[in-house]
């Protein structure tokens, strides 16, 4: 059976994938070792560990559907990517893909007999699942402004790729202890540098008269159950030098790390309970062991070929600026420190994209960009950068037609919501949705226009674990079950203060917040910071003044922000008021439930 | 799998060109299964119109066999089908003829929409079709009933749900598998390559000698496909549960659905 050839043309002049990360073969060990597993011929856990090492989690409360994660090293992706994204999420999945806090694409609810088919297509567009999960290096992030940014010394992204290059399917990283984070930054503000295994921002010293290139790096950090912020390993680290780091301190916590207790196997652990003065020389050590075994047989390759713009045509037509133009510019656009350029961030809801809209987006990256490509950002984002300025309304416009025009990306209307019950075994609140409803509250209100609340962040996980990153926001919030008598309802621990930039600070404990009581919180600290800011102070910089105790006339401290939430937060009985019984997008009453969680497995 | 020689040759579906020689030699009869209005803007030379809903209004053997007999289809008349509904409509009308015993029908392996998007010739002169005799032999081990379901599952027999993962996950019959209708299409044809659709369901462990019985939401079109699917396989032990889902629960049958799991909140439509 033949079928009728139906060419489907393409602009030809759209840059492709550079590397390809895929391999077709991983696939179909995959599609063996599913049909061996449901055979009975190897164990559930044995399948799990290797389930994982090829990104594909368990789902809630079953082994038989996978969340499976793509590795997306920087961020980078290209409009036939996204295509195929679209076309597996319509095929395997919900017809919706998800961003993640960690510039990745997950597909949810995934037959685990489908999942080699997945794989397969990301192969054939040089993507992989690789190493996305389990105890290995995760994907290496690198800011989606890098290359763009104003303060930035020089683009890392070169150096992401490359570490990826030399750590990906490296025997080295197969069975660490636990997973393993590397995050690259553009500059102190647009990245995490400091809350990661290893975080890395550029530097340029001059040593000998010559500029040299190297960079600041963080070690130590890490979001969790327990959150540590991480210590600078020297004042410079050279690029000659960053692989042999890199080796070295993966290889300290390969062979130290915590091996017994899953919980504290992280290496932000083994930094804490050894000390920081210990683990620094011994990473220093083993540095200068390795530069002498290995110095011929390890290299960084770095392409530093310049990036090759193309031109886009613009076209000549004057647009008539669209309803909604000014407000969506000043809240979803970056000014690159190249001349005409800006950089156009996509508000999602949850990082959650339908198919149809990847395919928009592929479009219009085709169309508009310079670079030909899509970054996914830290905060369930995507971007494109290299966007002529007077294109702007133009994108805008194809934007609204797809209801990717929404407002208040750069703000604090953009809400990030890890999946919480929507699909994680270990989830006790929908976080998902309620940042979806928080973020749909605020761009009505039009929160996003109110300068004093841009810089803020509000950021929710379903449970103490952090894949919402709660603690490094403003206002950051995790889940958890509440009781009256015999009912329960969700309920969420409150922190505040949290931030990710040069004064890394995780937030502060503050008062639980049923989840029904969520949005009214949120506008009432907003109503007493309105009547307790200084002149021109942001709400950020205010909580940060309450935490140091002197928040105002009327506020002292937290524990009167806590006081004046009282009524708020107060439960009413399940008789007066069912609906705080249940959680977002539940019908019946709350109770709490999980499985085990794969994270650790 | 699917090594079966059968001693029917006739395929699920045949290819544009293959169906435009057809329709010169004048060898072929061709039905529109799109609504009237779509029908009369324009349609595959020489197509009748035979909108799915007036087939639902009434699909007794007898209603159908009269369609066909008006339409000009004999016994041995080649007959294909087309949609702009991604064959589900279509695949729906074949397994009705195929049903009242009408061997030589087949799927266009593409839609209306991407059949004017290459260009072919279309036309909205609608044909007088003159009216022939058809014999009326029921085939019912293609058809599934709701009393028929539990008992085959019980001796082996495999249930395939072809609605959409999100609709299958909140609510579905007992121990169906869910092989949403999106997995069986590739590009712009409305079945995948042979071997494509051969991997799916090997990875499935299904095997050319399972029987199977196809549902769906309501009316049995996207199972319809589903069927179409495995019998482009050779697999000639497929049923098709055609009063579906809507007819199951308004029997208040047995639901099985996935519990504890807000999985609708990650759709962004």
């Amino acid at each position: 059976m033949s079928n009728t050839s139906v060419n489907q043309s393409k602009p030809d002049n759209a840059p492709t994938h550079k590397v390809n990360w895929g391999r077709l073969e991983e696939a179909e060990r995959f599609s063996e070792l599913v049909k061996q597993y449901r055979q009975g011929k190897i164990t559930r856990d044995d399948f799990r560990r290797f389930r994982l090492q090829h990104g594909a989690y368990g789902s809630r409360m079953t082994d038989d559907y996978s969340m499976i994660r793509l590795k997306l090293p920087a961020g980078e992706v290209y409009a036939e990517q996204l295509e195929k994204v679209a076309d597996l999420s319509e095929q395997f999945s919900i017809g919706s893909a998800h961003v993640s806090t960690r510039q990745n694409f997950q597909l949810h609810w995934v037959a685990l007999e489908d999942v080699s088919e997945v794989l397969r297509g990301l192969a054939e567009v040089g993507m992989t699942t690789r190493e996305a999960c389990g105890n290995s290096v995760r994907s290496i992030m690198c800011s989606p402004l890098a290359g763009v940014c104003q303060d930035e010394i020089f683009d890392p992204t070169p150096y992401a790729v490359a570490a990826t290059k030399f750590l990906l399917r490296n025997p080295m990283c197969q069975s660490l202890p636990r997973k393993f984070k590397i995050n690259f930054t553009c500059c102190e503000k647009h990245g995490m540098a400091r809350m990661v295994d290893i975080g890395l921002i550029p530097q340029i010293v001059e040593i000998n008269g010559k500029p040299q290139r190297g960079f600041k790096i963080f070690l130590g950090g890490g979001l969790g159950a327990q959150s540590f912020v991480g210590h600078q390993l020297e004042q410079f680290t050279s690029e000659d030098e960053l692989l042999h780091t890199i080796v070295s301190v993966i290889r300290i916590f390969d062979r130290l790390g915590n091996r017994e207790n899953m919980a504290r196997a992280r290496m932000r652990y083994l930094v804490n309970e050894m000390g920081w003065e210990k683990f620094q020389n011994l990473v220093l050590k083993e540095r200068a062991m390795l530069k002498m075994l290995l110095s011929i047989l390890i290299k960084l390759e770095v392409d530093k070929t310049p990036e090759v713009l193309r031109k886009i045509s613009i076209s000549s037509e004057i647009p008539s600026v669209p309803q909604g133009f000014a407000r969506w510019k000043k809240s979803n656009t970056f000014k690159q420190k190249q001349p005409g350029f800006s950089s156009v961030f996509l508000t999602l809801e949850s990082g959650d994209v339908t198919s149809t809209q990847l395919r928009a987006i592929a479009e219009m990256a085709r169309e508009f960009t310079a670079d030909g490509q899509i970054r996914n950002g830290f905060t369930q984002d995507m971007v494109f950068r290299w966007v002529r300025d007077e294109d702007l309304p133009r994108i805008y416009s194809k934007l609204l037609e797809v209801g990717l025009a929404n407002p208040g990306a750069l703000t604090m209307a953009s809400v990030v919501g890890c999946s919480g019950t929507t699909s994680c075994n270990l989830a006790l609140t929908n976080s998902h949705r309620l940042a979806k409803e928080v973020q749909r509250k605020f761009l009505e209100l039009k929160i996003d226009e109110d300068d004093d609340l841009r810089n803020s962040t509000i950021k929710i996980s379903g449970c103490p674990n952090s894949c919402g990153q709660h603690e490094i926001a403003t206002i950051g919030f995790y889940g958890g079950g509440g009781r009256l008598g015999k009912d329960m309802y969700p309920l969420y621990t409150m922190s505040l203060g949290g931030r990710s930039d040069e004064d890394t600070t995780l937030g502060h404990s503050c008062t639980k917040v049923p989840a029904k009581r969520v949005i009214p919180t949120i506008l009432k600290i907003v109503e007493i910071f309105k009547s307790e800011k200084r002149q021109g102070e942001t709400l950020d910089l205010w909580i940060r003044r309450v935490i140091q105790g002197n928040g105002g006339p009327k506020v002292s401290s937290l524990e009167t922000i806590k006081e004046l939430l009282k009524p708020v937060v107060l439960a009413p009985t399940k008789d007066q008021d069912e609906d705080f019984y249940a959680d977002y997008g539940g019908d019946g009453s709350y109770h709490t439930k999980t499985g085990r969680g794969e994270c650790a497995a | 799998m699917c090594g079966l020689s059968k001693e029917k040759t006739t395929q699920v579906t045949v290819d544009a060109d293959k169906l435009r020689s057809e329709i010169r030699d004048k060898s072929v009869k061709v039905l529109d299964i799109r609504k009237e209005e779509d029908y009369k803007q324009g349609h595959i030379t020489g197509a009748i119109n035979l909108p799915l809903a007036s087939l639902l209004a009434d699909d007794s053997p007898e209603k159908v066999l009269q369609y066909a007999q008006s339409f000009g289809i004999g016994d041995e008349t080649p007959v294909v089908v087309y949609d702009d509904t991604f064959g589900a409509l279509a695949s729906r009308v074949a397994w009705t003829l195929e049903y009242i015993g009408h061997g030589d029908v087949s799927l266009l392996d593409i839609t209306y929409g991407t059949w004017k998007k290459l260009g072919l010739e279309t036309s909205s002169e609608i044909p007088s079709p003159v009216k022939t005799n058809h014999s009326l032999k029921l085939q019912p081990q293609i058809l599934a009933t709701s009393d028929y379901l539990v008992p085959a599952k019980e001796k082996g027999a495999i249930l395939v749900d072809n609605r959409e993962r999100l609709n299958f996950l909140e609510q579905h019959i007992p121990g169906a598998i869910n092989i949403p209708y999106r997995m069986l299409a590739s590009g712009q044809n409305i079945l995948r390559p042979r071997d494509d659709l051969k991997r799916l369901m090997q990875n499935r462990n299904i095997n050319a000698d399972s029987e199977i019985i196809t549902y769906c939401g309501s009316v049995g079109t996207l199972s319809g496909l589903g069927y179409y699917a495995l019998k482009s396989l050779g697999m000639s032990n497929v049923k098709l549960y055609v009063r579906s889902f809507k007819e199951w629960k308004s029997l208040e049958k047995p639901i099985e659905k996935q519990n504890d799991a807000n999985y609708w909140d990650l759709s962004a439509e």
